[in-house]
């Protein structure tokens, strides 16, 4: 093919210029993707330390005021600076023109743009850490207020932050509506797509809310207003209303993008269309429409009125439904199918077990009984890391592993990669199970002393923690290492748009723009014998 | 690059999708998207990045709302104490400034590029007076030795209208951006998303300012 003179992305052009003032988004992608990769390891350091410290009750390798800090640092730099730009920013740049059948997304310029204002928000993040913030990633007021930590400069920090997230949610969508190629109808486009477009909703209409709150909140430290302080008729429980009612939103910008890679996955290696596709993008709509309004669930405890509380929980208990639809759906596509236990499929098929465990364990914190027993315990923190990690990071890493060829065009040693899967599967395991067991036994979270009778639990969390490190190095090394000669235009006999090009794809992704006459999943169907 | 000049760039690159090529390397000239899309892509961005701006005021319209029916006599008390005539006359400005926006945007459709750039020179000077009206008005409340932090009324009152002061500022470099360019001959019939995605932003601003108007300065 003339194909194979043209240069791919990689190639085409080098240095930094042609990387930093690049509009190609398979570069910006890339660039993402190695940003968010540092942020994820430093925001794990901190949380490797943080649980070290929890090997013995009292002082064990830092004082109480560097452990408060260790965790604000762990769960707002894993939380704005990792994985909520993560998954969509990263892959959903890479992939959704080239799903979709288009040559770039729509606003290419603003795409960097996009870019460079995360990486200005992560600047002002990291200088904010002269005089670190130690009030959790959730800046509660009166605290936040009152502490001489450097709280405006971090908050400002994730407001720029916010505005990259607003811009590519933006970009995304006009793209998925303007820019599909002649036969992709709503009902083709593949479900990581869907999933993009329900997260890139959320990004778009919930993020200025958080944006007005952190405005408010510098304001307050530095103008003296008064919305959430008692003092002036304010209320510190307006802060939480208004907090969640982005962050709770933005914990499905999380999740649905890795949903959305489970659904790739799946029939892949599977063999078997998906099952439910409609089924499956309509409920990332659901999910996305229902998470506005659940957000009290986080303020069971705050003294919010009785009814309140039980209609948030109603309205939480109804985001399972859709949540549950797509689990069953995966399940149903991999019901007779002839499953092949690549890497990805494993961290897709660890990503069912793992994301079960965290939304079923997420309705005990949405059964208000339930709640004000587990309110602020280690439930919360293991509920939060199975959907987290087990959700959100295990979809990213089948991610990873499932786009490598398409994204550097070589190959990779997928025994050593199994090899690290189980490593991370079985210590993610150890580590947070544990804190279910002392979340119910009463261990509050955010506490740097605890009880001598929760010391060996803690002792098996930390263990876990080290087991995971162990398998992340090797998945690294081994992703570090591709195997000799160029990957193949698809490896996995996959149907979908962006297996058609070469691997790594052109600059321009299409030579000529595809016309799509068959839906995406069609696998073991005759199209497929015929090819 | 500062605030104003990413707000430009920002405009600027959502009203110009053709500029843009996946590479600085090789710039082939050839455009990605017909000039249909490109059009309908940019309203539909720009409608869309409107909606995240309504919802960045509702939580101050939302807070407005509840220390509102907490504390109406405060707010009875506050909004007396505001300058109605000057609040009335600002209005009155921006309710102007919208209409010749939007005469700029059926003028640059017609080609009549002179009576655009009249329009776009008078909206930025209708800016301005707002916002020296908006001076007066601060400095006059700070000389009584009203501050953001005296009560909650004047905490959102100063929120709002502070950030919507700032809203005003970016749509006046966004104004002038665009009037630059008019100058430069870069518009004409058959290139004028950017004007008329401009022009939705200035409304926005205006619109905001509409509700901002009788719920500060008309309850008392």
């Amino acid at each position: 093919m003339s194909e194979e003179q043209e240069k791919n992305y990689l190639d085409n052009g080098e240095g930094f210029r042609s990387w930093f003032f690049t509009v190609d988004h398979k570069r910006i992608g890339v660039m993402y993707l190695w940003a968010i990769g540092v942020f994820f390891i430093v925001a794990a350091i901190a949380s490797f330390l943080l649980r070290a410290e929890h090997l013995t009750p009292g002082p064990t390798i830092v004082n109480a005021d560097t452990y408060n800090v260790l965790f604000t640092l762990h769960g707002s730099m894993m939380v704005f600076l990792f994985i909520v730009p993560g998954v969509a920013a990263s892959f959903g740049n890479f992939l959704i023109p080239l799903m979709i059948g288009a040559k770039d997304v729509i606003f290419p310029k603003l795409n960097l743009y996009s870019f460079w204002l995360y990486l200005a928000g992560a600047l002002i993040f990291m200088l904010a850490l002269a005089a670190p913030a130690d009030t959790g990633w959730t800046f509660y007021t009166p605290y936040s207020i009152e502490t001489g930590a450097n709280v405006i400069l971090i908050t400002f920090g994730v407001f720029v932050l916010g505005f990259s997230s607003i811009l590519t949610g933006i970009n995304f969508i006009v793209t998925m509506h303007k820019l599909r190629a002649p036969g992709m109808t709503w009902d083709r486009l593949p479900l990581f797509c869907w999933a993009a477009y329900a997260t890139s909703l959320l990004q778009v209409l919930a993020t200025p809310v958080v944006g007005i709150t952190l405005l408010l909140l510098i304001g307050e430290r530095y103008f003296g207003l008064g919305f959430f302080d008692p003092a002036k008729g304010g209320d510190p429980v307006m802060f939480q209303h208004f907090f969640w009612f982005y962050s709770h939103p933005a914990v499905y910008i999380m999740i649905l993008p890795a949903m959305g890679i489970v659904s790739e996955i799946m029939p892949v290696f599977a063999r078997k269309p998906i099952f439910g596709y409609k089924a499956i993008a309509y409920a990332s709509l659901a999910i996305a429409l229902i998470s506005f309004l659940v957000w009290g669930h986080h303020m069971f405890v705050s003294g919010q009125s009785k009814l309140v509380n039980i209609i948030f929980s109603v309205i939480t208990y109804a985001v399972a439904v859709p949540t549950a639809i797509k689990v069953f759906n995966w399940l149903w596509t991999l019901y007779k199918g002839s499953i092949e236990l690549s890497t990805a499929m494993l961290y897709s098929l660890a990503f069912i077990f793992l994301f079960t465990i965290g939304g079923l364990t997420g309705l005990f914190l949405g059964a208000l009984a339930a709640d004000v027993h587990l309110h602020d315990t280690y439930f919360v923190v293991a509920h939060m890391h199975y959907v987290m990690i087990g959700g959100t990071v295990f979809g990213f890493f089948a991610a990873l592993h499932f786009w490598y060829p398409k994204m550097w065009g070589r190959m990779f040693d997928e025994f050593k990669a199994k090899i690290a899967f189980v490593l991370i599967f079985i210590g993610f395991n150890v580590a947070f199970f544990p804190q279910f067991i002392m979340g119910t036994l009463g261990m509050p979270r955010r506490y740097f002393n605890y009880a001598p009778e929760f010391q060996s639990l803690h002792v098996v969390s930390t263990y876990g923690t080290w087991i995971i490190g162990i398998g992340f190095i090797l998945m690294l090394w081994n992703l570090m290492r591709p195997l000799p000669g160029k990957a193949p235009a698809n490896p996995y006999n996959s149907l979908s748009l962006e297996w058609s090009m070469d691997s790594p794809p052109g600059t321009f992704n299409f030579d000529d723009i595809p016309t799509v006459t068959e839906p995406v999943y069609n696998y073991g169907t005759k199209i497929e014998e015929g090819a | 690059m500062g605030i104003f000049g990413i707000t430009s760039k920002l405009i600027k690159s959502i009203a110009y999708p053709s500029e843009m090529v996946p590479s600085i390397e090789e710039d082939d000239g050839h455009h990605h998207f017909d000039a249909v899309t490109e059009h309908e892509g940019a309203k539909l961005g720009m409608w869309l990045f409107l909606a995240t701006e309504l919802l960045l005021f509702g939580g101050l319209f939302a807070a407005y709302a509840i220390y509102r029916a907490k504390y109406p006599e405060m707010f009875m008390q506050g909004s007396k104490s505001l300058d109605v005539v000057l609040g009335s006359v600002n209005t009155v400005i921006l309710i102007f400034s919208s209409l010749t926006v939007a005469i700029a945007v059926k003028a640059i459709q017609e080609n009549r590029i002179k009576l655009v750039k009249i329009m776009l020179w008078v909206t930025i000077i209708c800016a301005a007076i707002f916002a020296v009206n908006k001076y007066f008005e601060y400095t006059y409340k700070f000389g009584k030795g009203i501050f953001p932090g005296t009560d909650i009324f004047y905490s959102i009152y100063f929120a709002a209208t502070g950030v919507h002061m700032l809203h005003v500022f970016i749509g006046m470099a966004v104004l002038g951006v665009l009037l630059r360019k008019v100058y430069k001959g870069k518009y004409s019939k058959d290139n004028y998303t950017a004007i008329e995605i401009g022009g939705l932003y200035w409304h926005l601003v205006d619109l905001i300012w509409i509700y901002l108007f009788p719920l500060l300065y008309l309850v008392g």
